[in-house]
């Protein structure tokens, strides 16, 4: 018997570009920013006061207000993109199927909101004034645990937090899931609420963000000579995984194949990439082996490509390794230029748009490209979402502790 | 606000009928609005709050409806 086969078949998403996957994928081709001023918290006393946050985001729309009060704003994105992807897949759960249908949704931070608020309540007014929701609703799997207690999933449940890496570890161990034989389906992605308090102070300490205040539109700009960091975003992405017989035979819609997942990690140095690009290279070049693919395969990367002086030189050197001569065929982009950085959102968020960049055969652009790093000379798309064919394409996510992953999506005959 | 309203208000805001068009009355056990043990818990802490008392958890467990909640608000705070 033959690997089981994984592919796409829901998709749902709350990006700072739109509050579903239709608006936010035409906004991106439409080179859109969703980076604007942080509107939830004071920034006064901030270094930065922009971010990619939700724009007219309306959670009671979707969800109850127990809901609401009982969740993590975290919890409350992953709820919402799941309905989404589940709504969009047409998949129906029954006594039949429930044992075999899973959800596996990480976060990065998670309920950071929430310790936040709980800290300040525990100084101001005392232990006893702590919330029995507090815990519940600020851990991390709880995203993955409310979905499944909404719809009676009771497959395989749980979160894998990996810093940026966070929603592609999710979504590659999921398929595992799937070929391994304990689930048919997966629900899985990654939820983010990264504009508080002191996860904006904290990036910004860490030296991690731009802070181009002045200009918020602009500032997340992959491999122009002028970045100066990420930008942090908020919002989650959830795909409906399942095994290839089972959605056919269900009639489902196909989006792609999930053809490939691999992972390393760069054992060099806790925020900053290896040398080289070595540790994301061989990432890349695991994932084309599990997809039995070769190099020249390759015709789209959705890169990590943050906006930071090191990370998008090392990920075009990894690209490099990889692809050799090839990369310089091979198209490239960085959703992020629009979107910012959604931390344990952004790995699946950005699987969504490597899955519509085949659906709709485009790349999408970088945008904000104003002149082009001489170090960063691949084909980034810049400014101009590009027509071409694409057959296979990966997906780049590279976190905090040089830990990497990359998925493979193929267009399915 | 009268101590009726004040209950009222807060408790309005932790339950949640499934029949919209069921009448909500002070004598409701709130167990029939679907409130669980956290739910509970975290009423009674509003109605501490609300209020400026603490209530023990023996008598907590008691408090099951609006009317016992007005009860207790009267006699003991």
């Amino acid at each position: 018997m033959g690997k089981r086969r994984v592919v796409v078949t829901g998709l749902g998403m709350l990006t700072p570009v739109g509050n579903d996957v239709k608006s936010s994928w035409d906004n991106i081709l439409n080179g859109v920013s969703g980076i604007r001023p942080i509107t939830n918290i004071n920034t006064e006393k901030q270094a930065v006061t922009f971010g990619g946050t939700l724009d007219n985001f309306r959670v009671e729309d979707y969800l109850s207000t127990k809901e609401i009060r009982q969740m993590g704003v975290f919890i409350q994105y992953a709820m919402v993109a799941g309905m989404q992807a589940i709504a969009d897949s047409g998949l129906e759960v029954n006594q039949a199927n429930e044992n075999k249908i899973g959800v596996a949704i990480g976060s990065g931070i998670g309920g950071l909101l929430n310790i936040e608020e709980n800290t300040n309540i525990l100084r101001d007014k005392g232990p006893k004034r702590i919330s029995p929701f507090y815990i519940p609703s600020s851990i991390i799997n709880m995203a993955a645990g409310n979905l499944s207690i909404k719809y009676g999933f009771k497959g395989p449940n749980f979160a894998i937090v990996s810093a940026c890496t966070t929603g592609t570890h999710n979504i590659g161990d999921s398929a595992r899931m799937i070929e391994y034989g304990d689930a048919d389906v997966m629900i899985t992605g990654g939820a983010e609420m990264s504009t508080t308090d002191t996860c904006v102070a904290g990036f910004a300490a860490a030296r991690a963000l731009s802070t181009r205040n002045d200009d918020p539109e602009t500032a997340s700009r992959p491999w122009d000579v002028d970045r100066d960091g990420f930008v942090l975003g908020s919002g989650a992405g959830v795909l409906v995984l399942e095994e290839y017989n089972y959605a056919k035979k269900r009639g489902a819609k196909i989006y792609a194949e999930l053809s490939g997942y691999g992972m390393s990690a760069d054992a060099y140095h806790m925020t900053l990439p290896s040398e080289g690009g070595k540790g994301a290279s061989q990432c890349m070049l695991n994932t084309i082996n599990n997809a039995s693919l070769n190099v020249n395969q390759i015709d789209y990367v959705n890169a990590h490509g943050t906006s930071t002086p090191s990370g998008d030189i090392t990920e075009t050197q990894a690209i490099k390794l990889a692809l050799g001569s090839h990369a310089y065929k091979t198209k490239v982009s960085s959703t992020k230029s629009m979107t910012g950085h959604l931390l344990g959102a952004a790995g699946a968020i950005e699987a969504i748009f490597t899955i519509l960049a085949i659906r709709d055969q485009i790349a999408p652009p970088t945008i904000n490209i104003i002149n082009q790093d001489p170090k960063c000379d691949l084909d980034y798309c810049a400014n101009q979402a590009k027509e071409i064919n694409i057959k296979h394409a990966i997906s780049n996510s590279f976190g905090f502790g040089g830990t990497n992953a990359s998925l493979m999506f193929s267009k399915i005959d | 606000m009268s101590i009726e309203e004040r209950v009222r208000k807060i408790v309005y805001e932790y339950v949640e009928l499934d029949d919209k068009s069921k009448e909500i009355s002070d004598d409701t056990p709130f167990t029939d609005w679907h409130l669980d043990s956290l739910d509970a818990v975290e009423l009674i802490m509003s109605l501490e709050e609300e209020f400026d008392c603490e209530i023990a958890d023996e008598d907590a467990e008691k408090i099951t409806s609006i009317t016992l909640a007005i009860e207790y608000i009267k006699k003991n705070v």
